[in-house]
């Protein structure tokens, strides 16, 4: 979220109300549980680092000041870093694959019906994702963000069903042995 | 409808296919009931017996063995001409591939179910009109197949298996010639279908398309191997995405 903020804050200065809106507009139904201290965490971490200088503008007679956030140098060259970089998020398959194979190995639990729980878990995240896809507009850009995550879940059973067709042969050929 | 409101009704369905080494069971003895008004999405490998199990559902097969009810009624017992009533006016199918009349308008590929059930051509005509409106084809009524995007087609396509109210609309890969777009428009649809009370019964290998209904079968071997209702639960979707801080 750093990078988005800093990222906000390059047009203009902004207050962390501000912020926080343009981040719960871009991400929609999945902006919802975000709440005001993450913006304002952020922020705090970025003016530690440097990034960032906050200002104090004069409130109304009645109401306290507001602060103001703007980027410095440093803050301007993270963005346009940011803006430049090619990076995608790892999928952590690694962990559950593990708990399979470990759990197969040691007698520990049933590696297929391991699958069967999360695959059923994915199933009802997938369900509420297509949901709320359905509902958004065509077009929108919180949308587009919800189909990324309903492909990458998709994406995600597909490996778990081939899990289960692996895990499942597996325990047959012991059952023959 | 039955007493137990399911609209189908299966019992130890067989449907085996060739005979000695080239048997091949395609629907092992299953049972299914499917109440009104449910979606259910059937998933499973190529092959797996899925979609002999819909012709099964629609009476497009018969089976070698066992019962299937439609509302009541006994089907996989039916003589040919009763069959064909059946499939004219009970069930609606839609299919990966459209199977639309190239030669026809929209409006006359959804007129035609309506004609062949013995609608006057005026009420067809009415009926093809509300069902192009709700799929949101309107203005595209006069256009020929071809004139139509692969999306559109299957609306068309899904206008005209609704054209005689059918007790069950049986989708086969109804996605599966879909770029994401025409996807969605298609999801929207059925969602709009279900809403209404529609029982559908919905072969695919997209797990955004199962994901959306009220049931998931899974088949392997021509069995179920999993059966999973899927309730709302309207939760918010904390967890899907990571923000840092």
């Amino acid at each position: 979220m750093q990078d988005a903020v800093l990222a906000i804050l390059a047009k203009e200065p902004a207050h962390g109300y501000h912020l926080r809106a343009r981040l719960r507009w871009a991400l929609g139904p999945l902006g919802e549980s975000m709440n005001a201290g993450q913006v304002y965490v952020t922020l705090a971490r970025l003016e530690r680092a440097g990034l960032v200088v906050c200002e104090r503008a004069d409130g109304l007679p009645n109401r306290p000041g507001r602060k103001v956030y703007a980027l410095t140098p440093a803050g301007q060259q993270r963005v346009a870093a940011w803006l430049a970089e090619v990076n995608w998020p790892k999928p952590d398959l690694a962990e559950f694959h593990l708990k399979l194979a470990v759990a197969a190995a040691g007698g520990l639990a049933d590696p297929v019906e391991l699958v069967a729980a999360q695959r059923r878990e994915l199933l009802r995240r997938l369900r509420d994702v297509q949901r709320a896809v359905l509902a958004e507009p065509d077009d929108s850009t919180p949308g587009l963000l919800l189909q990324g995550v309903a492909l990458r879940l998709q994406a995600d059973l597909r490996w778990l069903e081939a899990c289960e067709r692996v895990w499942s042969r597996a325990e047959n050929e012991s059952e023959d042995a | 409808m039955n007493e137990s409101g399911d609209v189908l009704q299966v019992r130890d369905l067989f449907k085996k296919h060739g005979r000695g080494q080239g048997l091949v069971r395609a629907v092992d003895g299953v049972d299914l009931d499917v109440p009104a008004g449910q979606m259910l999405a059937v998933m499973g490998p190529s092959g797996c017996g899925k979609s002999t199990l819909l012709h099964l559902l629609g009476g497009l097969e018969r089976p070698t063995g066992g019962e299937v009810w439609l509302a009541g009624r006994r089907i996989d017992t039916l003589s040919e001409r009763a069959l064909a009533r059946l499939r004219r006016g009970s069930t609606g199918f839609v299919f990966q591939a459209f199977h639309l009349v190239e030669e026809l308008s929209a409006a006359e590929n959804v007129e035609l179910p309506a004609l062949l059930a013995g609608c006057s051509p005026r009420a067809a005509r009415r009926r093809a009109a509300v069902l192009l409106e709700r799929v949101g084809l309107a203005g595209r009524a006069r256009h020929l197949p071809s004139e139509l995007s692969g999306g559109q087609r299957q609306r068309v396509a899904i206008a005209r298996a609704m054209a005689n109210e059918p007790l069950v609309l049986l989708a086969d890969e109804p996605t599966g010639n879909l770029d994401t777009a025409a996807t969605l428009d298609v999801l929207r649809l059925f969602e709009d279908l279900r809403c209404a009370g529609q029982t559908l019964v919905i072969v695919t290998h997209d797990e955004r398309v199962a994901a959306n209904a009220d049931r998931l079968i899974s088949m392997r071997d021509g069995t179920f191997v999993d059966d999973t209702w899927l309730a709302d639960h309207a939760g918010p979707l904390e967890g899907l995405i990571e923000l840092g801080g």
